[in-house]
């Protein structure tokens, strides 16, 4: 399955609340996908197929292998819909 | 677990800088007894040592930092800032109201964290709280939420 890795600076808050609405987008979409929350400096000895992240948190990611996704606003779901479009779902 | 109780909601806070608009939104949550004073610097230092990643859409911020730092109890807090402040964030600055998260490991963590998203993803619902007068109107716009 997928492996979606959500990201924030400790893991705790704004990652679960980026989690959320990524779930429910990919739900509208009926895309399976195993999404998991987590602080970047975890996520960086983690194995995942995508990492949505901010934009001041990527660059610290720049290494991983999976590949990395900016969301800016984390409560607009067109944003993200649109990243998962561009991204995600072909 | 308390979210934007009406002893947690302040409106038209006067504010110079991002770290006093944190404490100020951090300072809510430890007067009512649901943080330590220690989550209130955590929350500070997060922000010095990791940047404002926290302010996750135009206008919005929430500071918080670990349930190990000092939580009692799963909380939210709001501070709507009389003047935007910068808080060096490319895309969503400036800020205008700064939500504090008491994170908590538990699972009314999640619950509040479900209950602020749904009242940030309307933007109509942020652009009411950035417009609001006092206290009353806030409770207005909550009590629509729910």
């Amino acid at each position: 399955m997928m492996k979606v890795l959500t990201v924030c600076g400790l893991g705790q808050g704004t990652s679960l609340i980026l989690k959320m609405n990524v779930e429910q987008v990919l739900g509208e979409r009926s895309i399976q996908a195993d999404v998991e929350h987590t602080d970047v400096s975890a996520a960086s000895s983690m194995q995942a197929d995508y990492i949505i992240t901010s934009n001041e948190l990527a660059e610290s990611l720049g290494g991983h292998s999976a590949k990395v996704i900016i969301v800016n606003n984390y409560f607009d779901m067109d944003e993200i819909n649109q990243a998962i479009d561009e991204h995600i779902a072909d | 677990m308390k979210f934007l109780d009406n002893r947690l909601v302040k409106v038209g806070a006067e504010v110079q800088t991002a770290e006093e608009a944190i404490k100020e939104a951090g300072n809510l949550l430890l007067k009512e007894g649901v943080i330590e004073e220690t989550y209130v610097d955590a929350m500070v230092n997060a922000f010095k040592e990791n940047g404002p990643y926290f302010v996750l859409a135009p206008k919005i911020a929430i500071p918080h930092a670990r349930p190990e730092d000092g939580v009692k109890e799963a909380s939210v807090s709001i501070v709507q800032l009389k003047e935007p402040v910068k808080f060096g964030h490319k895309t969503n600055d400036p800020v205008q109201l700064v939500f504090g998260l008491g994170a908590a490991s538990s699972d009314e963590h999640l619950t509040l964290l479900k209950k602020l998203t749904g009242l940030l993803n309307d933007t109509r619902n942020v652009e009411a709280l950035i417009n609001a007068d006092s206290l009353e109107d806030v409770q207005t716009i909550l009590e629509m939420e729910r």
